[in-house]
């Protein structure tokens, strides 16, 4: 018979031990925020995110200084005026790849109808050249066309596909938090598990009238309310220090439910069918590693290769940062539903394993 | 009822006979004491008593349950300080009674718990801070916590200092006094003999002597010997002149085994006609020490596996561990 109340009093020694664990807290609950943290003022959207050009204007006639102008006007590039020297010398100097000659003949030749050529620098295995070259090229069509007063018969009106646009943090929250779902149940059960085999603290505790489904229950519990705990922590962090738009539903309980389970019963199997302390702690992060970082944790999986967004289908994390990433932002239920089974077989699958293989005593 | 039962009990790993083929039973209030070096099998046949290891062959009966089968059952009714008693690094002794008394759905008053073992001092104390002898008083308290009627002590006492021994002893002795069966193992002979009703000696997976410990000394023990300072020639010339059992022992000490009554005198007649000096005459009986050095060396002679020299290194290296 399981007994609620010895599952409460093994939760409550083994939380008790936890908060007095420096180590256990700040992995729990700290390091995910500073993650947010830090991930989150990497790519927040600034005001100044624009592209920077070196320009060196050799003209300086009425032409050339509206083209600069013109450049000066757009979203995407921000030009920097530098005085006459060896250009592609101070472009090194300056580790940067991108930068525009405008010919001292500009101004003249322009009014004249004279073909002139604007030099271009730029390194094309990087997005942002590609980005200031189209942005050059725009800008001389834009004034070619000025020259025989033409005006564009082709316009742009441009728009987004989603009801609202979704920011980098907005994927940054629900990573997180399949992240805190993996990292503190799998890492500290892994250890555990065979720390206290190798202690022999298990089979101390096979003396008393706890049971083994007790004791894993009772951790599963405690993972649970740490998941919860550090979930509302990155929540409040991700909406109130970079406006998260995350939405919040009774959906997620399930998945902040199952998740620490999960993990904690894989924790408990790698722990308990590896021979000591060490091959336990490689094998627990030979699996962890590429979950950690392939299930879509860090940044959206579209940005991966086939063959890895493949791959990530086999991890069990992946399901959980689909399921949440469906619910907080994009509100699609039907596609967290089917999370959610996924994740619920995989966590009964591993439960039932960690329960039967995992020994309080020895034949 | 008995409390325990053990019969040609056998545990094998692979070539090793860890216990091999021991029985004995063990009486209601008493203090048992299995006493033997590291790899006797004592730990091995206590955890089979414990239903925390699997026999191979034989049976074992405790307070009537075979403790394999019906682990959950004895555990309820048994207490228990396992060798190398380990706790929850961060928690305290006052937790862990706490903490024990509720999974056994036990009221204790932990207080007076802590009290029982000397530890009320240190309530208050993370395990990983307490000292070896504090964590043995807490691994003793805990298996008190459920007032068992048979009480399991693997090594209480091992690597302490002689005032957390001596706590630890009273302990068990109001155990006793209460009437609580105790098996104790222990490789410290004072242990054994201060504690115990009676005593097994193991060694090898064997239980080579049992009983009182004056009984194991009557039985296994060389009885009385006279013991006096002489030169070699002087225990030859006892050796050739008297019908005694005479043996040099080297560094001028001479053993005569006093085997009838008028021994003693007869020695000293012939001492006196032989003209050589002597001194400091005294009778002296074996110990249990003595007795155990002899029993433990003696098999592994037998098997002509160790010489006695290795023997002796070894129950002295025991005996310091």
């Amino acid at each position: 018979m399981v007994s609620l109340k010895r599952i409460i009093s093994d939760l409550r020694v083994f939380g008790r031990g936890y908060l007095r664990n420096i180590v256990g807290l700040f992995f729990g609950l700290i390091f995910p925020v500073i993650l947010i943290v830090i991930f989150g003022m990497i790519f927040a959207p600034s005001s100044s995110g624009k592209i920077t050009l070196y320009v060196q204007n050799q003209d300086g006639g009425q032409i050339s200084n509206s083209f600069v102008n013109a450049l000066n006007n757009t979203t995407t590039v921000e030009p920097v005026l530098i005085s006459p020297q060896n250009f592609s010398q101070y472009l090194s100097a300056h580790s940067a790849s991108d930068g525009l000659i405008i010919p001292s003949n500009f101004s003249a030749d322009y009014v004249a109808g004279k073909q002139v050529n604007l030099i271009l620098y730029g390194n094309p295995s990087q997005s942002s050249s590609a980005i200031v070259s189209g942005t050059v090229t725009a800008l001389v069509n834009q004034f070619n066309l000025n020259y025989y007063h033409g005006t564009s018969v082709i316009g742009i009106s441009q728009t987004t596909a989603q009801t609202h646009v979704t920011k980098y943090i907005d994927f940054l929250v629900p990573g997180l938090i399949g992240f805190s779902i993996l990292v503190s149940p799998m890492f500290s059960l892994v250890n555990i598990s065979s720390e206290y085999k190798r202690i022999k603290l298990f089979k101390q505790l096979s003396l008393t009238p706890l049971t083994k489904m007790e004791w894993l229950a009772s951790k599963v519990l405690f993972y649970i309310l740490l998941g919860v705990a550090s979930f509302l922590l990155m929540v409040v962090v991700g909406v109130l220090a970079f406006s998260a738009d995350v939405v919040l539903s009774v959906w997620l309980i399930p998945f902040l439910i199952l998740g620490p389970m999960l993990f904690a019963s894989l924790g408990m199997l790698v722990g308990t069918v590896s021979k000591n302390t060490e091959t336990a702690a490689v094998v627990g992060n030979i699996i962890s590693f590429p979950m950690m970082f392939l299930s879509g944790t860090f940044f959206p999986i579209s940005l991966m290769p086939m063959y890895l967004r493949d791959f990530a289908h086999i991890l069990p994390l992946y399901y959980i940062i689909e399921g949440l990433n469906a619910v907080m932002v994009y509100s699609n239920y039907a596609q967290a539903t089917t999370d959610l089974i996924v994740v619920a077989i995989i966590t009964v699958v591993f439960f039932a394993a960690a329960v039967r293989l995992f020994k309080w005593r020895e034949d | 009822m008995i409390p325990v039962e053990v019969s040609s009990v056998k545990k094998y790993y692979g070539n090793i006979k860890a216990v091999d083929g021991v029985s004995f039973s063990v009486n209601e209030g008493e203090v048992f004491a299995l006493l033997g070096p590291n790899g006797a099998g004592k730990t091995t046949l206590i955890e089979i008593m414990e239903g925390l290891r699997k026999r191979d062959d034989g049976i074992v009966k405790v307070l009537g349950l075979d403790p394999w089968k019906n682990g959950s059952t004895l555990h309820r009714r048994i207490g228990v300080i396992p060798q190398d008693f380990t706790f929850f690094d961060k928690a305290t002794p006052r937790e862990a009674v706490k903490y024990y008394a509720d999974l056994f759905g036990v009221t204790v008053d932990v207080d007076k718990m802590l009290r029982e073992v000397v530890l009320d001092d240190s309530a208050r104390i993370l395990f990983e801070n307490l000292s070896g002898g504090q964590k043995q008083k807490m691994g003793l308290a805990l298996s008190l916590v459920n007032s068992a009627e048979l009480l399991f002590l693997d090594e209480p006492t091992t690597g302490l200092d002689p005032n957390a021994r001596r706590a630890i002893w009273n302990v068990i002795r109001g155990l006793r006094s209460k009437g609580r069966t105790v098996i104790l193992t222990t490789h410290y002979l004072d242990e054994a003999e201060q504690l115990s009703d009676r005593v097994a000696i193991m060694n090898h997976g064997l239980v080579v002597a049992m009983g009182t410990p004056e009984e194991i000394i009557e039985t296994h023990g060389s009885g009385e010997r006279l013991e006096i300072h002489g030169t070699e020639e002087l225990a030859n010339y006892l050796k050739t002149n008297t019908k005694l059992q005479v043996e040099y022992k080297g560094k001028d000490l001479i053993s005569i085994v006093l085997s009838q009554e008028h021994d003693a005198l007869a020695t000293l007649t012939a001492i006196e006609e032989s003209g050589f000096k002597w001194h400091d005459l005294h009778t002296k009986r074996d110990s249990l020490d003595d007795v155990f050095v002899k029993l433990v060396s003696g098999r592994i002679d037998e098997k002509g596996e160790v010489s006695l020299e290795d023997a002796n290194n070894n129950s002295r290296n025991h005996e310091r561990r």
